[in-house]
């Protein structure tokens, strides 16, 4: 609590320049959660095994409990928050886990929705292998699965039909 | 069946939208004005005498502002036994038992002033197991019961039983017996969202509680009397609930830390959070009962059931949840699955320096019939009949009234059998199979689905209330954790009163704006809310239809008067008779008028006529469910505990593979007996993710402990299934039995996907490569184990 050692840290947070000033030891977690009150992004298990605290680092999904605040100094990161439009009308791929059902007590759905927007933004058609490969550390207890998958294959179907500019 | 838009329909959740952007709040996303952090101190024996706690130099600490401990706060007595404490004062009985808590301004301040508080033991002898704590002389972990008289060994005070029909002579009649022993590991529930609370005394000195639970009304209650204890008699306790990050049970008791909580907000006067971190949650919270089930069963030449005789032992850990009502569910399938006359069951709670365990989504359904349904192979082989033939010979039938008194009214389990069997090619596959590792079984389920009575009272309270703008806000004591309640609820009162789904709101359950609900828990939450929602509506449509008696002429005669140029066809409403009104889609039309848009009046329009005038009226409904069933006899085992009974069979193709001894999961079929579809989009997801809960049971899951000391507590080593396992051909059938207890014929449906699912996959295996696993999970070195020792046999 009596910290000395706090720099400040400027990055993009969700499109908007953010400062915050962090000790050497803080997580991103802490800096989202505790500092610029984005609570959208979740703590499941403080050790990078189940993916709900996942945000995109310059689009690169990582486990925000492990990312060392520090490291993302004039880096962009993407969380949750971060996804929907204006009257917060929601993206593509938040769109297709509510029609598909891939959402049900949600803790994990921030996490999950991250891990998709950059798995469909490098592979716009992933096979079932490539869905797995790319969600294999973002655990749910609640669905099996199965829907996320489905809704996975309608995001990318929401984003081929040009579903937003958001995609 | 009536013919229904939203009830079946494949409509996503009302819940969904705030969960995908981020905005739903969780107990982690919830603070309070000058909210202190918790944290507890934990013992560092499995069973010892507390000598000494020394907080002066956690007292110290900047930044604490408040310690306490057993020696320094009111007794607070806790579970159904009353044989827990929220602080430990004369002995810790496990790891996780609490001896001190700090008050902090942050986390890791609070963690620091644990390290300082000083804590003085003398360890004593512990037990482990049931065995060891059942040998003569074994140490008590309890010595007194809760009203301090003397206990004389580590059984807990509860009978689970059943005896009926004449056992011995079925026995001696039948051709064939099998007898086995099965067990089934401690498990957690895994919720994603991990467990805490918020405790905040008002300044009238009542209490709020956010707090992560299943039973709010229980809670309330339990609070209460904890408020009672500390001297504060009189005072309310107010529990809101937040969005929780999954139940499966974890809710279903008041927990030691919410206690705990309540006595750091008195003692600092400021809101207090406590909050788990995933080790914790692992370590600290009470996991799934453990069991082991000695069953023998047996039949007559042609196949048909003489007997079932089934022992129980569990490893309750060290003090008692409503987890140690496990036997209450087993006696279920126990009696009740399958036609039998001669029925003994017997259930044995053990007390030991474990952890103590809590409920889990089955609740001790899927412990008893692993060994049911693996034991009904085993007995269809002894017999030379075919596994599905001697099910189907012995199937429940509906109006059936069995063993234990439950009166079964729809049962689909016949088709259920006769699908899962066709689903799987069963006549082609089945023991054809053996050179190519593969294998097929399936395994059946019996649950309450119509709620289960465990109280006095199994009821659902539910409130519908219409604003001026057509809305229906409705107030019910049921809790959303992720399973679909608020879909349910939502569709049944669109459905019902008539209006769209977008108009129906689901408040956030609240003590105090909510009315009273048992809780939910046994598949009953749609049930019960439901069944209370379609009361009220039918209250609210009676009302409507009066309003519109009244007002729907002078509503019409506007309308009319806008379409003017138009040619109209003559039509007076007035005097029309109240029941000859409709509503469809939020809009109000005499059964008698024409199909013209100015028959139709928004809902609206009529609430507001009848609001805004002299003698002015609003509408608000309430209704209070209570399903018809019977709370049992425990100690007979006999009683219709549920309004009616879900069935359902789940069926599996299995490769094993002999040199390593995994199992890869081929093909997975459910088909289930779930009423009516209330929502498909909702049951298949519930079912699935039971499926998936039900295959990390059969596959993966255990909590590994030794000496009371959980030794896998993450995620990294506790297995919790993931996509990559779950990449699986699912096919999954609803069978629609129209049960007429149902919401629109609904059963609940909420437990039934995990229960078959383990003897399924152990009866797929043996049909693979003939070794027959009797323990949870059936992991690779299980499967190894196995197969190596039917080798040594050969």
């Amino acid at each position: 609590m009596c910290d000395v050692t706090r720099q400040e840290l400027t990055f993009i947070l969700n499109g908007e320049e953010v400062t915050a000033a962090v000790s050497g030891s803080d997580l991103l977690i802490d800096v989202l959660r505790r500092d610029l009150g984005a609570l959208g992004t979740k703590d499941g298990c403080g050790k990078g095994r189940c993916g709900a605290c996942t945000v995109l680092v310059d689009g690169v999904p990582v486990n925000a409990c492990l990312y060392p605040a520090p490291e993302v100094q004039g880096r962009s990161i993407v969380t949750i928050e971060g996804l929907a439009g204006a009257g917060g009308t929601l993206s593509p791929v938040q769109r297709a886990f509510v029609e598909r059902g891939g959402i049900q007590c949600g803790f994990c759905s921030p996490g999950m929705i991250l891990s998709v927007q950059a798995l469909l933004e490098r592979d716009p058609v992933p096979s079932d292998a490539a869905i797995s490969e790319a969600l294999v550390g973002n655990l749910c207890r609640c669905t099996g699965y199965k829907q996320i998958f489905d809704s996975v294959r309608r995001a990318a179907e929401l984003l081929a039909q040009g579903g937003g500019d958001r995609g | 069946m009536a013919e229904l838009t939203y009830i079946g329909a494949d409509t996503p959740r009302p819940d969904t939208p705030a969960k995908a952007a981020g905005t739903a709040c969780y107990i982690h996303d919830l603070s309070r004005p000058g909210m202190l952090h918790g944290a507890i101190k934990r013992s560092e024996h499995p069973h010892a005498r507390i000598l000494r706690v020394d907080t002066a130099r956690a007292e110290k600490l900047p930044g604490v502002r408040a310690v306490i401990t057993g020696f320094d706060t009111p007794e607070l007595r806790i579970g159904f036994q009353r044989d827990n404490v929220a602080l430990k004062r004369d002995k810790v009985r496990a790891l996780r038992d609490e001896v001190a808590a700090v008050a902090a301004i942050d986390p890791d301040v609070a963690a620091e002033a644990l390290d300082l508080i000083e804590v003085e033991y003398e360890p004593l002898p512990a037990v482990f197991s049931p065995e060891e704590a059942l040998r003569p002389g074994a140490p008590l972990v309890h010595e007194q019961n809760a009203d301090g008289s003397p206990r004389g060994d580590n059984r807990l005070n509860l009978t689970f039983s059943h005896a009926s029909g004449d056992l011995e002579a079925a026995r001696r009649a039948s051709a064939h017996v099998v007898r086995g022993t099965f067990s089934t590991p401690r498990i957690q529930q895994c919720c994603m969202g991990t467990a805490g609370c918020i405790a905040e005394f008002e300044a009238s000195g009542n209490l709020t509680m956010w707090a992560k639970t299943q039973i709010p009304f229980l809670a309330q209650r339990d609070f209460n009397w904890a408020l009672a204890a500390m001297g504060l008699a009189g005072r309310n306790t107010r529990v809101i609930v937040p969005a929780l990050g999954g139940g499966f049970g974890s809710g279903l008791d008041t927990h030691v830390y919410e206690y705990i909580a309540i006595l750091l907000a008195w003692r600092s006067g400021k809101p207090v959070k406590v909050l788990f971190d995933r080790d914790g949650e692992f370590t600290h919270l009470s996991p799934r009962q453990s069991a082991t089930v000695t069953i023998e069963q047996g039949c007559d030449a042609s196949g048909h059931l003489t007997f079932r005789d089934t022992q129980v032992v569990q490893d309750n850990g060290a003090y008692a949840s409503w987890g140690a009502t496990y036997p209450s569910v087993m006696l279920l399938p126990a009696t009740s699955l399958y036609r039998v006359d001669a029925v003994r069951f017997d259930a044995e709670l053990v007390y030991t320096n474990n952890t103590y365990c809590q409920a889990m989504r089955g609740y001790g359904n899927p412990e008893l019939t692993w060994a049911l349904e693996s034991g009904l192979d085993e007995l269809a082989q002894a017999a030379g009949i075919d596994p599905v033939e001697l099910r189907l010979a012995n199937c429940n039938q509906p109006g059936e009234l069995t063993p234990m008194g439950l009166q079964v009214r729809t049962c689909g389990l016949r088709e259920c059998l006769e699908q899962t069997r066709d689903k799987l090619d069963w006549s082609v596959k089945r023991g054809r199979q053996g050179k190519l590792r593969r294998g097929i079984g399936l395994a059946s389920l019996i649950h309450v689905g119509g709620s289960g009575r465990i109280y006095r009272s199994d009821a659902s309270g539910i409130i519908l209330r219409l604003d001026d703008f057509g809305n229906v806000y409705v107030a019910s004591g049921g809790v959303e954790m992720g399973q679909g309640l608020h879909s349910a609820l939502t569709l049944t009162v669109a459905e019902s009163l008539g209006v769209l789904p977008e108009r129906v709101h689901i408040q956030q359950t609240d003590t105090a704006t909510c009315p009273w609900d048992v809780g939910t828990h046994a598949s009953r939450g749609a049930f019960t809310a439901c069944n209370a929602a379609l009361m009220a509506v039918e209250e609210l449509r009676g009302r409507i239809q009066e309003i519109a008696a009244q007002h729907y002429p002078a509503e019409v005669a506007r309308n009319r008067k806008r379409a003017k140029g138009a040619e109209l066809a003559a039509y007076d409403p007035s005097g029309a008779p109240p029941e000859g009104f409709e509503i469809r889609d939020g809009l109000v039309r005499h059964a008698d008028a024409p199909e013209e848009p100015w028959a139709a009046v928004p809902l609206e329009r009529l609430l507001r006529a009848a609001h805004f005038r002299k003698g002015g009226q609003m509408l608000v409904a309430e209704a209070f469910y209570d399903p018809p069933s019977e709370l049992p006899d425990w100690q007979k085992g006999v009683g219709n505990m549920s309004a009616t009974y879900v069935y359902g069979t789940q069926g599996v193709e299995v490769e094993v593979d002999v040199e390593t001894g995994r199992v890869r999961l081929l093909k997975v079929v459910a088909v289930h007996d779930v009423g009516r579809v209330l929502n498909r989009q909702t049951l298949e997801g519930q079912t699935y993710g039971a499926l998936a809960q039900g295959i990390g049971y059969a596959l993966y899951e255990e909590i590994v402990s030794r000496a009371g000391r959980i030794e896998n507590p993450n995620f990294t080593d506790y297995k919790s299934p993931t996509v990559v396992e779950l990449n699986l051909d699912i096919d999954l059938e609803f069978l629609e039995t129209d049960d007429e207890t149902g919401p629109f014929g609904a059963k609940g449906v909420g437990e039934p996907g995990l229960v078959p699912t383990a003897p399924a996959i152990a009866n797929a295996i043996y049909d693979a490569v003939g070794v027959r696993l009797r323990d949870l999970p059936m992991t690779p070195e299980r499967v190894l184990a196995a197969l190596v020792a039917q080798q040594g046999k050969e």
